[in-house]
């Protein structure tokens, strides 16, 4: 297995783009990774594009083509993999990208996502969504995406000490992130207050606890480490890449309010990357819904179950904190185009780890991220390193 | 849903027919046709479950998918029937009222409506044991 490290990043605003089309918003991205890695096109040797539903959200499959075709690749035959995962999708497509470089199969790889939401209405992409979960068996008894988080939040506060106010200041603390990042979708502060009088979607979340619907794409150049300083001064290095998988529907958990994937997938990272959750600087975590950060702070070992909310009020997970959690502002303030999300947090890292995140910039060396599927039947690791 | 999708599911999602490994008597619902914990070894034979448990969690859904819009709101659990198994349901009783621990059975009730001249659904919701 051969070291691979990540050599150029690109993402674009994260937002309601009525104006760029689903190929537009990946063509812009993917000229902005390649440009920050100095490759040009021709030298790529494969794409892996993490999307979850273009057949639902734009009607269109076929993806991998689509996009090697408008990134002007078709010419050379390059080959390109769509890699769906629901959210983690853009994850997973970094793995792809990652064990692929690290097998030696392939070089120069671009990992992407994209994911063009807007283009349906609400009542439909509540409905999309859903398919994260089962639909047999979740979705045709009612079950909404908020839903099953919403009912993890009632287990985990009737199980530990998590408080309304506590749930808040997790999207507090991400909307504060976002205000610094350039490319967050909302850049607006927000109180507690806010979370609380906003309405009700599923008992007890609150429309300001819910990551919004966002049109958006990212891109990273993955390339063999011994080969990163051919083309920067500043290679990022992956230190780990795990993957692990949970049953597809909430019911069948082991436990409600720990997502056992996330345990698994965050310990089989810290194994391969020999470092222990001490080490981490930084972390990317996925909070669709602010009780989604309380249970991956804690499934990911950063401390005990039941103390995130308390962690997250004492401010130890905001910029300059102890262990600062969500800089870019997250799934909840920059935004949540569910097939790009997982590259976003790479490129997050990145920018932290070069020190180019200006208003946010934290001190690290060391950044992890977490990608979750569903409710948590896929889960994604990885750990980067300056 | 189309209809071919929905009958396939008639006899389990209208009687509570879930499935039983005999292997390990582990229960299944929804059904299951290989055992997780058996796998190859495990042999699976239909179970009709006796339809009553105890609510695990709960939300009360405000905002809904097209499909489900006009019931809101309404109460979601996940439900651990007696034989094991949990499963997620709607429970039909007065929103306030839902509480962890609240003992439910299963009741057949009218599920969600495929637009408003569509097929209507059927199927198992809860209601509070008295
Ligand atoms: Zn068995």
């Amino acid at each position: 297995m051969r070291d691979v490290a990540v050599i150029g990043v690109g993402c674009t605003e994260f937002g309601e783009h009525w104006g760029i089309s689903f190929r537009d918003l990946f063509v812009k991205a993917g000229a902005l990774a390649l440009e920050d890695a100095g490759v040009t096109g021709e030298k790529i040797d494969a794409l892996y594009v993490g999307n979850m539903s273009a057949g639902r959200f734009v009607e269109q499959e076929h993806i991998g083509a689509l996009i090697a075709d408008y990134a002007g690749l078709a010419t050379n035959n390059t080959p390109s993999t769509r890699v769906e995962a629901a959210c983690a999708s853009g994850g997973l497509a970094f793995r792809q990208a990652v064990t692929s470089v690290a097998s030696g199969m392939e070089d120069i790889v671009v990992a992407a996502g994209v994911e063009k939401m807007t283009d349906v209405g609400t009542g439909a992409s509540v409905d999309m969504l859903a398919s994260a979960a089962d639909r047999e068996w979740e979705g045709f008894a009612g079950a909404t995406f908020p839903g099953l988080y919403a009912m993890i939040a009632n287990d985990y506060m009737h199980r530990y000490p998590l408080t309304r106010e506590q749930l808040a200041q997790v999207a507090v603390k991400n909307h504060e992130n976002g205000a610094k990042n350039p490319i967050a979708q909302f850049r607006n502060r927000i109180t507690v207050e806010t979370v609380l009088n906003s309405s009700l979607v599923a008992d007890p979340l609150r429309l300001f606890d819910c990551s919004p619907i966002t049109d958006g794409a990212a891109a990273v150049v993955v390339v063999p480490l011994e080969r990163a300083r051919e083309f920067t001064d500043s290679p990022v290095r992956v230190l780990a890449s795990a993957q692990a998988s949970d049953t597809i529907s909430l019911h069948d958990r082991r436990d409600i309010s720990t997502l056992d994937a996330t345990v698994a997938a965050g310990k089989r990272a810290f194994a391969q990357a020999g470092l222990t959750h001490k080490d981490i600087d930084m972390v990317e975590v996925h909070d669709c819904f602010t009780i989604a950060e309380i249970c991956a702070i804690e499934d990911l070992g950063f401390c005990k179950k039941g103390e995130a909310g308390r962690l997250t009020a004492d401010g130890a997970t905001a910029l300059g904190g102890e262990i600062p959690v969500n800089t870019s502002g997250g799934l909840k303030a920059c935004g949540h185009p569910v097939g790009a999300t997982g590259i976003k947090q790479i490129y997050e890292i990145v920018s932290q780890l070069r020190g180019e995140a200006a208003g946010r910039q934290v001190d690290a060396e060391i950044g992890m991220a977490h990608n979750v599927g569903g409710t948590g039947a896929t889960v994604v690791v990885h750990i980067l390193g300056a | 849903m189309s209809v071919s999708r929905f009958w396939r599911k008639i006899p389990q999602r209208y009687n509570l027919v879930g499935t039983k490994c005999t292997t390990c008597g582990r229960h299944f619902f929804p059904p299951r046709s290989l055992c997780p914990d058996c796998r190859r070894s495990g042999n699976i034979v239909d179970h009709q479950f006796t339809g009553e448990g105890s609510i695990v969690t709960y939300t009360v859904i405000r905002s809904a998918s097209d499909q489900f819009e006009h019931t809101t709101p309404y109460a979601l659990a996940v439900v651990e029937l007696d034989e094991g198994p949990r499963l997620t349901t709607q429970v039909a009783c007065p929103i306030e009222d839902i509480a962890i621990g609240m003992r439910v059975k299963s009741v057949f009730r009218r599920i969600a409506a495929d637009g408003e001249s569509g097929t209507i659904h059927y199927g198992t919701k809860f209601v509070p044991v008295e």
